[in-house]
């Protein structure tokens, strides 16, 4: 259905190619994932299958792509829309209407459907997605979740035989995520819609995938196979898959099912472990750094905060959860003074954030967005750090010196656009960290991030709180989560639904709980790194 | 009624009326009527989508037009003689350069004059803004015959780069905020305006893009002879429309280019149609329908540009005298045609509302 012969792309201005000589086929039907560390070329090879690249990127093609019998180089892309329908990273960039259904009818109406069967399919679409209740929505006002989820419904409507999707769970919470998945699932079991897809967060995906393209980057070729054959000895692996290779079972499990299913014996050796030979020692927290008391926010006629009360303490890593759209964002922004609240109050380090000038108030509370990205508009990397030491009138070189502590070889000269995702979010931090904010708010930081480069954010954020800074992450990602946080805090529909030790909040909760942790329920443990420990003290016991 | 979004032809209509009747008149009462009736339909019957707040940045941008205006007449402006406000320094420029002249007495006819043509400019900015707040560049592209897909990603680039731009405008300001820099001020503005200017162009491809794999602007199995040939009938229709509006809307203009050149267009994008439309398979999805008040809005407009039309053939109210200065004549029918501009703002339906619970497509039956 896919196939890549030869296929060199390398773009304009780069001295090397992007992608070096990649050949293989995804046969009808099946569901391939594309895996690969941040900047291996992934998103380049997907965008690649309908000629969006070069096409609209720029560079240049050697070799073919042939899709279901077309060579991209004879097509421009509208005129295979009807063969591949392309979801690209960032969903709300791509939208053509302002209205949920007729964003869903687009690409139909370009096909020049006919309009009984538009609104047939339109109806399909969305009990599909579980879209139904947002049909008269406009899209500005979905939470990413729910834009992804019209993103994808959008290219379904035209009844393509191959779907292309970059990363389209990377936005969603963990039930959302499902949802997407479930319903790739049934496209390429009901439907035959072969599927190809990136991922980073590969707990989520592996076990439904058939096929594995392992992009590797630097110039080498891509390795593709079945998951089990992949993950033998790939260095990018869901929590799962090294936990089969901690215990030495095979086949590797690929689904918490298949492991649960083999840890028996395990979970009984590990039974009588208490949970603080394998803990985290608990860190001793300081001050108060921020309170909100009743806090209300409102976006027009929708309440998107309803009365939080919330204390934060210099030396915790707090990880805030819960579904898309329930106020974490909102939340983040009123803490960093970027919204002011419809009533209630907001004290960081005693003052009012909105009521400061924004050289004050990054001395007392720093966000890196969800994009980072916005956050640098300068052409090298030294400049953005000389541009932030004049900002927020620090002495020269004390960004760079933050940005060398937290991300170790960064070239000074590189534009900004050319680090990889996770170097990125690294200079955005230390951007944000150089006026030493106490309270340090990050939202969504693990989006786009290959497992490395989230063990390196992981390290870097329990030093800063051991530093005493007070840090927030809103995260849909469960696996950072157990890593990292000390303190959980679900939200729901505006309103604080959980609030307590990060252990006690996700391990038994069916939705916000990692791997390990559904593996071992009811045991705590919750990283591969916990059982580790645990067996260790295990086998020391019985000897 | 129920609560629907208007026909975006209808809006631009009214919107278009109304800046033609701004550009025929230099009266700075009827200027400052015709902004006010803009921003009153928009403030009652926008939407609830990102677009429906940027009639306050088009305002702003009107307000920096007359600042810019007047400083022009300032240094650079033809000297009327009257009474001297100030003088600045006169530069004595060589003999090739006669007829600019840099500095010299400043007279208030002079500033007044420059004031109004401003203000003109001003108004008829506002009458785009209330365009685009009252409906989507999205809505509008949808609309558009099906013979200018031809020109495709310029299309698209063009309808949506400055809305896109004031969304990434506030990006950016957000983004200021966070990285510690001022966030209001004439420095943060001009700083901002690289990456303001650089992301909505970044977001005017990813859309175009996004657009294209889904079939945009896809013309099937036509023979490139036939594309070529509508392609070239829209170019000489679009330039002749060009020409023959802006003859219409400028009095002082050759005969030749005003009914004559509309009618040339007019013919030309007909022809597109006939020969390049035929082959497009294009459907639509609840069409937006044409009934009673997309008629009443666009015919608002019309008979507010008519009442202009009739005073400029009266007399010379529509351009108050500046040398000698006077005390500008308010028309009375162009009051009321301004009036009746004003009737969208009960005669269109609402918008829908984010919690109402009918769908915002729906006909009103």
């Amino acid at each position: 259905m896919i196939k890549f012969e030869h296929v060199t792309i390398t773009y304009p201005d780069a001295s090397v190619p992007t992608l070096t000589d990649v050949s293989f086929e995804v046969p009808e039907g099946e569901l391939c994932l594309v895996v690969g560390v941040t900047g291996s070329g992934k998103s380049t090879l997907l965008q690649a299958v309908n000629g969006l690249v070069p096409r609209f990127s720029g560079g240049v093609l050697a070799g073919s792509v042939v899709i279901d019998g077309r060579r991209t180089s004879d097509y421009p892309p509208r005129d295979l829309a009807e063969v591949v329908g392309v979801v690209g990273q960032d969903p709300a960039a791509g939208f053509v209407t302002d209205y949920v259904e007729d964003e869903l009818a687009y690409a139909m109406e370009n096909l020049g459907v006919d309009p009984s069967v538009m609104r047939r399919r339109v109806e399909d679409i969305l009990d599909l997605l579980g879209l139904h209740e947002l049909r008269d929505r406009p899209l500005s006002s979905l939470s990413g979740g729910q834009q992804q989820r019209v993103a994808i419904g959008s290219v379904l409507t035209a009844g393509p035989r191959v779907l292309v999707l970059d990363e389209p769970t990377s936005a969603l919470d963990p039930a959302a995520a499902e949802e997407v998945l479930a319903a790739l699932t049934r496209l390429v079991h009901d439907l035959g819609i072969t599927v190809l897809i990136a991922e980073h967060r590969l707990e989520r995906v592996v076990q439904y995938a058939d096929r594995i393209v392992m992009v590797p980057g630097n110039g080498e070729s891509v390795v593709v196979g079945t998951p089990a054959e992949i993950f033998g000895e790939s260095p990018v692996a869901p929590p799962v898959v090294e936990l089969g290779r901690l215990a030495g079972w095979s086949p590797l499990p690929l689904s918490v099912r298949d492991a649960r299913r083999v840890a028996g014996p395990l979970r009984e050796q590990l039974s009588t472990i208490e949970t603080d030979v394998f803990s985290r020692p608990v860190r001793s927290l300081g001050d108060v750094i921020a309170t909100t008391s009743n806090l209300q926010a409102a976006y027009g006629p929708v309440t998107a905060l309803r009365g939080i009360d919330l204390e934060f303490r210099s030396g915790e890593v707090i990880a805030l959860m819960g579904r898309n759209g329930a106020g974490k964002s909102t939340l983040l922004n009123h803490l960093v003074g970027l919204r002011e609240p419809a009533s209630g109050a907001i004290k960081v380090m005693g003052a009012e954030p909105h009521r400061l000038s924004a050289r004050d108030v990054v001395r007392v509370a720093g966000l890196v967005p969800q994009d980072s990205g916005v956050l640098l508009y300068h052409d090298t990397v030294a400049a953005e750090c000389a541009a932030s030491d004049r900002d927020a009138g620090l002495v020269h070189g004390t960004t760079q010196a933050v940005l060398q502590r937290i991300v170790p070889g960064v070239q000074s000269t590189t534009h900004p656009r050319d680090l990889s995702e996770g170097q990125r979010l690294g200079l955005a931090l230390s951007i944000v960290l150089a006026s030493e904010p106490p309270l340090l708010l990050l939202d969504e930081p693990t989006r786009g991030l290959d497992y490395g480069a989230k063990q390196r954010l992981v390290e870097v954020l329990a030093q800063l709180a051991a530093d005493g800074h007070a840090v927030v992450i809103a995260t849909h990602d469960v696996e950072v989560v157990a890593a990292v946080a000390d303190r959980c805090i679900v939200l729901a529909e505006g309103e604080v639904v959980a609030d307590g030790p990060a252990r006690d909040v996700v391990v038994h909760s069916p939705v916000f709980a990692p791997q390990v942790a559904k593996v071992f329920a009811p045991l705590p443990l919750l990283t591969v790194h916990e059982v580790e420990l645990a067996l260790a003290a295990a086998s020391e016991r019985s000897s | 009624m129920t609560p629907r979004l208007l026909h975006p032809g209808a809006w631009w209509i009214w919107a278009v009326a109304l800046a033609a009747c701004a550009l025929r008149t230099t009266n700075p009462v009827l200027l400052c009527l015709i902004i006010a009736v803009a921003g009153w339909v928009v403030v009652s019957r926008r939407a609830d989508v990102p677009w429906s707040r940027s009639f306050a940045s088009f305002l702003r941008l009107g307000l920096i037009v007359i600042a810019v205006r007047l400083v022009f007449q300032i240094l650079f402006g033809v000297r009327v003689p009257g009474t001297t406000l100030f003088s600045i320094p006169e530069v004595t420029l060589p003999g090739w350069a006669a007829g600019v002249s840099i500095g010299g007495p400043v007279t208030i006819e002079s500033l007044m004059a420059a004031l109004y043509q401003g203000l003109r400019l001003a108004a008829v900015l506002a009458c785009f803004g209330a365009a685009t707040s009252l409906c989507s560049p999205y809505r509008m592209l949808r609309a558009l015959p099906s013979v200018l897909y031809e020109a495709g990603v310029a299309v698209t680039v063009a309808f949506t780069f400055a809305p896109q731009a004031i969304v990434a405008s506030r990006q950016v300001r957000e983004a200021r905020r966070l990285r510690g820099r001022a966030d209001r001020g004439v420095r943060a503005w001009s700083a901002s305006a690289l990456p303001v200017l650089e992301g909505a162009l970044d977001r005017a491809v990813a859309l175009a893009a996004s657009m294209d794999s889904r079939g945009y602007g896809r013309r099937g199995e036509t023979p490139v002879m036939v594309r070529r040939r509508s392609v070239g009938l829209v170019l000489v229709g679009l330039v002749a429309l060009a020409v023959g509006s802006y003859g219409l809307l400028d009095p002082g203009s050759p005969a030749l280019f005003r009914i004559p050149a509309l009618v040339l267009g007019i013919a030309a994008l007909i022809g597109a149609l006939l020969s390049g439309g035929a082959t497009n398979s294009r459907t639509r999805y609840r069409p937006d329908p044409w009934v009673a008040p997309e008629w009443s809005v666009s015919i608002a407009g019309i008979v507010a540009l008519l009442s202009f039309v009739v005073v400029g053939r009266m007399g010379d109210a529509l351009t108050p005298s500046t040398n000698p200065l006077e005390v500008p004549a308010v028309p009375v029918i162009a009051v009321l045609g301004l009036v009746i501009a004003m009737l969208p703002a009960w005669l269109a339906p609402t918008p829908p509302s984010l919690l109402s619970a009918t769908s915002p497509m729906a006909v009103a039956a």
